[in-house]
């Protein structure tokens, strides 16, 4: 049924500004739709408005102007709580419960929703092998996990209620090179698999072209230009051929690789 | 040898001396907890009275004791009973370190937390009840624990309202210039703060969130 329906539009922002209580504009008249199973990813520097975008979505910030809309209901007029369950979200910094266990910490949202301590725990399993966890991790506490296994631990959690949304807010940011990598190849299993529908916020163009269907280039709180990864490469917008040189450059900054 | 003598004399009055200790004690500091941590709560939770509800607290605890106890003297029910004064006067002092724990505590709770719990859907009294409190819990009980220790100290003036307590002996035995007589009110007091703060020290340990 979900694949059926080729574009049908989950999350939308008609005409959204965010402005803070002092004045200052963090995001301007976005225009943006995201459609069902596409994994979308906000580019952009620090300061972009990506962040401020993606709390907008399950509203731990509510629009000063426009209208974020999911599932074709504003933002404002949900109740926020389901709202906010019915969407899974990843942050960088994980904020794993320290006081929880891992299997706690993973079955939190089924565990407040009500579900039966079994059919918690049965989840509980289920999620730390899709995320490649061994299932004797689930006793540990997280200052005893590595920052992948910590990464993966908050991807599970953010799973566990089966959300159709998943918001990941750098989510690979703070990880060693060979960690992310593998953690991004996981990720488009995962995403192959169960077809989520992703808002995906990175600096990191490498990251946006590999797990991107679509990247949303964001400046100064602005959306630039919405383009696949293919037409993101070949671009001719100013701002994404910068993306791309500075990613050349890098690959060519290499003595040894010399100049192509 | 002589003071051994003199405690075994007067065994029953100094149990019963330290059990009105411990009353005062135990229920000024159970107030101060049941006010206080609600007011470190708010205070952490809207900035706003976070200046007002420390700055009272802070004023009260520059106020000396005794003339705290004397300024209560002329309130219509509590003024009846000076257990009750001191109960009351041994509250509002213990209230500042609660209080100010109770706020730190809560806003030493990482921020990457809070904002995975409230992005889950959690209610903001579960957000309260299930992370900010128990990540807060041992700073908390570390302003229980100083709280406890000042007020074990600060009972022995009740006494000089009439209020019992420990300082009874105390003071008896300064108008008496009787070492034996303060010793025996000084020795179980302290005894009581060392044994509060060891207690409560050896609990907050055990809460330390790893």
């Amino acid at each position: 049924m979900e694949s059926s329906f080729a574009h049908e539009t989950v999350v939308e922002f008609r005409n959204v500004g965010y402005t803070l209580p002092n004045g200052q504009p963090l995001l301007s008249a976005l225009q943006l739709q995201v459609e069902r199973g596409e994994t979308l990813v906000l580019l952009g520097r620090s300061g972009s408005g990506k962040t401020t975008t993606l709390k907008l979505i399950n509203r731990l910030l509510v629009p000063s102007s426009g209208e974020a809309l999911v599932n074709g209901a504003s933002t404002r007029d949900v109740d926020v709580i389901r709202l906010r369950r019915s969407i899974g979200y990843v942050i960088q910094d994980v904020g794993l419960f320290p006081h929880y266990t891992v299997e706690k910490n993973i079955g939190l949202v089924p565990r407040i929703e009500g579900w039966t301590a079994e059919r918690v725990h049965q989840r509980v399993e289920e999620m730390l092998q899709l995320v490649g966890l061994e299932a004797n991790l689930a006793s540990r506490y997280p200052h005893q996990l590595s920052g992948g296994q910590r990464q993966r631990v908050g991807v599970a959690r953010a799973l566990a209620a089966d959300p159709a949304i998943l918001l990941m807010d750098e989510p690979f940011g703070a990880l060693d090179a060979l960690t992310r990598d593998q953690l991004q190849r996981e990720f488009l299993s995962l995403q192959q698999r169960l077809n989520k529908t992703v808002v995906f916020v990175t600096h990191d163009l490498r990251e946006a072209l590999r797990l991107g269907s679509r990247i949303a280039l964001m400046d100064s709180g602005h959306l630039v230009t919405v383009l696949s990864p293919d037409e993101f490469v070949r671009s001719s917008h100013p701002l994404a051929a910068a993306y791309v040189q500075a990613f050349a450059d890098g690959l060519d900054s290499v003595p040894s690789r010399g100049r192509r | 040898m002589k003071f051994v003598h003199f405690l075994v004399e007067n065994h029953p009055q100094i149990v019963e001396l330290t059990l009105e200790h411990l009353w005062l004690v135990g229920v000024s500091t159970l107030f101060a907890v049941l006010v206080g941590i609600p007011l470190g709560i708010l205070s952490a939770h809207r900035p706003v009275w976070n200046r007002p509800v420390l700055g009272t607290a802070n004023v009260i605890q520059t106020i000396p004791s005794l003339a705290l106890f004397g300024f209560l003297l002329p309130l219509p029910w509590l003024g009846e009973r000076a257990d009750r004064l001191a109960i009351l006067a041994l509250t509002l002092y213990a209230l500042l370190p609660v209080i100010r724990n109770t706020y730190t505590g809560i806003r030493g709770v990482d921020p990457a937390v809070i904002e995975a719990g409230r992005g889950m859907g959690l209610t903001g009294r579960q957000l309260l009840l299930q992370v900010e409190l128990p990540l807060a819990l041992s700073v908390i009980l570390s302003g229980v624990r100083v709280a406890m220790v000042v007020s074990v100290g600060l009972a022995t003036i009740a006494a000089a309202i009439g209020a019992g307590g420990l300082g009874e002996f105390i003071f008896r035995g300064l108008a008496m210039v009787n070492n034996q007589l303060i010793l025996a009110g000084a020795i179980p007091a302290a005894i009581l703060a060392l044994s509060a703060d060891f207690g409560l020290g050896l609990l907050e340990k055990r809460l330390r969130p790893r």
